[in-house]
């Protein structure tokens, strides 16, 4: 085992004596790093900051229905991401069980991982908060003439996603509340009778099952990936309508699919437990549902991928990241396929392929779109534009490395290489070939890192000396360019917006403009 | 050829093969779904510049390509289940051979180890009591019940004979750990208050020298990285040599 380089150096004598990481500090990382990637990182900014600050914006509302329901989700959301990050500190450290905190591991691990669970409670709070809020806002708060056809599509996967929220997440609130009973009360809910644990009889095992804990956690975590990804295909939507100047070709089958996804999504979640001893019935139901839904995807990727054929396409920053989206967000759909098949997905399974797969569909997929997201509404934001030079160096930068960060994966996993392993599987015989990847792609990462530097020199310098934008910085149809003043003042709009159209109406024949607001009122022309 | 192409380890089981077949077909759907829009992808980049293109088309294209092609992704997922994942994963989960065909072993994990059990000679297994488990006795057997005087058990050691069925009888002492051989296209999660059967059919001889090995697939601890144990395949004789060896060490 050699030192970290670089960082080594700077990590405590617990967790890394000399620089090099102990298993316990690595079990820490992995099980924080999804926690905090997934509840701290991209469910707030995805849903808690652009749902918070586009979505009523887009509908012309003059804030979020209930704004101390959305004080309370922030505040919520802020205490548990510091039970969260001051878990590290405990005896013992954070979390160490993985995010999906398996039991019987969980319920014996160290302290972290009661904080981790009061962290969830609180967490999961704030969502649910944040969910309500949505979908009152989006159904009692839209524009006169803004039916739900006028939406535009980042709203309408916003009160999807808040519909997933709202009914995913109690059933992880309540196990997760099973779980801390069984650590501190000494209940079993999840633990069978027997268990011996380092040579030690459990004292108060008995009776409950480990299973029902996968039941519940994946029951949320499923629908949670599309938590994850529709605002994210939101964003893109958006942003490819604005720079191809043309509508979104297949609107109706974006939305109708954006729908059937939400549905789908509750009855999928059990192909994360393929091998838990899984009979004929069962795996063939969720094999099913889990092709069936791959089709919604397959027909909003299709519309946004054909949406292109006779654009006029501006080749600005935002857009490249929604552009680079696509075919990324791609990868980690058709990667899905052979894991969502139960017999191929039993040389795959927790293998570096699924790392893989779903880092594609949330690293260069919703991470991407994300930041698509940022650099498109930031002139809304601030009324100053980013850097466009700077811009172009992250997004390649970004886009060259994070695919050399995770394609290799995809051979480890089909090599065989196991995920979760503090030593990477190097003891093992069958890893010896495909771990040689490991150099670039931790190179790669570093670079990666690199080139985010970019992006935080950018925002910030852009924030005070950027170019400054007009109200409608790219030209655009939807309310929050055409209505609303750059930086929205309180309540968003100096008069109440009124809808006359569509929420894409570029470059409409017969129009002198390549772009008809959705306030615009109507004309002869119209007819 | 299938092997090489995808990077995949050794396949030393009967059904491998077969897991890998599918494996390669369903890459080669990806590969071409991801051509396909790919190429449409980089040429509508280029053609529909605003460079090339300054003024959108309204209407965008009339195809019916979209619709057409996703009604043949669909098809062709129907076919894959219906026609590949249905049948080999109920041949994985019920077509078991009848017991006595088949070396039967208890395969049970711990924190961070692999204990197996052979039944011996007599065929059965010797009752086990948590009570008795100790340093030595890792499996908590109760050597005094007549099933249990011929009992084998040994610790990361798992020895096969050549083309007999196996029938592995899964559980664990404390987390879940999974049970995953790579050679062999199987991994089965052992689970704390379940057994769990899972079988298969070792076609390939370890060669002398090589150690084939288990690798525990499922996070179970600090440890989980060092949860490795080895299976080997031997010619029956050998096999029946090596139970003589271990029933003598007992």
């Amino acid at each position: 085992m050699q030192p970290i380089p670089i960082i080594g150096a700077y990590l405590s004598a617990a967790n890394a004596p000399g620089g090099v990481m102990l298993p316990e500090f690595y079990n820490q990382l992995g099980a924080m790093h999804g926690t905090i990637m997934v509840f701290m990182g991209v469910v707030p900014l995805a849903v808690g900051g652009f749902g918070n600050f586009v979505m009523p914006l887009q509908i012309g509302a003059p804030d979020m229905a209930f704004p101390r329901i959305n004080m309370a989700s922030y505040w919520a959301y802020f205490v548990g991401g510091v039970v969260m990050l001051a878990s590290f500190f405990l005896p013992g450290g954070a979390a160490n069980s993985g995010w999906t905190s398996y039991v019987p591991l969980a319920v014996t691990a160290t302290v972290g991982q009661t904080w981790w669970l009061l962290g969830m409670v609180l967490l999961i709070t704030s969502s649910l908060l944040g969910s309500l809020n949505f979908i009152v806002t989006i159904f009692q708060l839209r524009a006169p003439g803004l039916t739900f056809m006028r939406l535009p599509i980042f709203v309408w996967l916003q009160l999807v996603t808040a519909y997933l929220l709202l009914l995913a997440f109690p059933p992880l609130e309540a196990a997760a509340v099973l779980q801390l009973m069984d650590r501190v009360a000494g209940t079993s809910f999840f633990l069978p009778s027997g268990l011996v644990v380092s040579g030690q009889i459990l004292g108060n095992s008995g009776g409950g099952n480990p299973l029902l804990w996968q039941h519940l956690f994946w029951f949320l975590a499923h629908p949670e990936v599309y938590v994850l990804i529709l605002p994210a295909m939101g964003i893109v939507a958006e942003v490819l309508a604005n720079n191809i100047r043309k509508p979104l070709w297949g609107y109706k089958p974006v939305v109708y699919s954006a729908i059937f996804l939400g549905f789908m999504s509750f009855v999928v979640w059990a192909h994360h437990m393929f091998l838990t001893g899984m009979g004929t019935t069962m795996s063939a139901f969720f094999q099913t549902t889990t092709m069936i839904i791959s089709i919604p995807s397959v027909v909003i990727l299709t519309s946004l991928f054909l949406s292109l054929w006779g654009a006029s396409i501006r080749f600005t920053t935002p857009m490249l990241f929604a552009l680079a989206f696509l075919p990324m967000f791609g990868i980690g759909g058709l990667t899905g396929l052979p894991l969502g098949l139960a017999p191929t997905d039993i040389h795959l399974h927790d293998t570096y392929y699924v790392i893989g797969h779903f880092h594609y569909v949330v690293a260069p997929g919703t991470l991407f779109a994300l930041f698509a997201g940022i650099y498109y509404w930031f002139p809304k934001a601030t009324g100053r534009y980013m850097n466009e030079l700077l811009g172009k160096i992250h997004f390649w930068g970004s886009f060259v490395c994070i695919n050399i960060v995770f394609f290799p994966m995809f051979i480890q996993g089909l090599a065989g290489m196991n995920r979760r392993l503090y030593d990477g599987g190097i003891q093992y015989a069958h890893a010896q070939t495909a771990a040689k990847w490991n150099m670039p792609m931790g190179h790669a990462a570093f670079a990666l890192w690199a080139f985010q530097l970019f992006f935080i020199f950018n925002f910030f310098w852009s924030i005070k000396k950027g170019r400054r934008s007009p109200s409608n910085a790219w030209d655009a149809t939807t309310l929050e360019w055409a209505a609303a003043p750059s930086p929205p003042p309180h309540g968003n709009f100096p008069e109440p917006p009124v809808v006359y159209r569509e929420a894409y109406e570029y470059s409409v024949p017969g129009h002198p403009r390549d772009f008809t607001p959705q306030n615009e009122p109507e004309t002869k022309r119209d007819k | 050829m299938i092997q090489r192409l995808l990077g995949l380890p050794i396949v030393a089981s009967e059904h491998g093969p077969q897991l890998d077949f599918y494996t390669a077909l369903v890459h080669l759907l990806m590969l071409a779904l991801f051509l396909g829009w790919g190429a449409y992808f980089v040429f509508a980049l280029h053609r529909f510049s605003a460079k090339r293109h300054p003024r959108a088309d309204y209407y965008g294209t009339k195809s019916k390509f979209g619709k057409q092609s996703e009604i043949v992704v669909g098809i062709i997922e129907v076919l894959f289940l219906v026609g590949f994942a249905f049948p080999a994963w109920a041949i994985r989960v019920n077509a078991f051979p009848p017991e006595s065909e088949a070396t039967v072993v208890r395969v049970i994990g711990e924190q961070f180890a692999w204990n197996v059990h052979y039944p011996g000679a007599d065929g059965k297994f010797g009752r086990t009591d948590i009570k008795l488990v100790d340093a030595n006795n890792p499996l908590g057997l109760d050597r005094r019940d007549p099933d249990a005087k011929d009992d084998i058990t040994t610790i990361n050691q798992l020895s096969l004979p050549i083309d007999k069925p196996v029938i592995v009888h899964l559980s664990s002492k404390d987390v879940i750990h999974s049970f995953g051989l790579p050679y062999f296209r199987v991994k089965q999660d052992a689970i704390p208050g379940m057994t769990i059967p899972v079988w298969f059919k070792p076609t390939m001889l370890t060669p002398e020298g090589e150690s084939w090995e288990i690798a525990c697939s499922q996070l179970c601890g600090l440890g989980h990285y060092r949860m490795r144990g080895f299976i080997t395949i031997m010619t029956p004789d050998k096999f029946a040599g090596w139970l003589k060896e271990q029933a003598a060490a007992q």
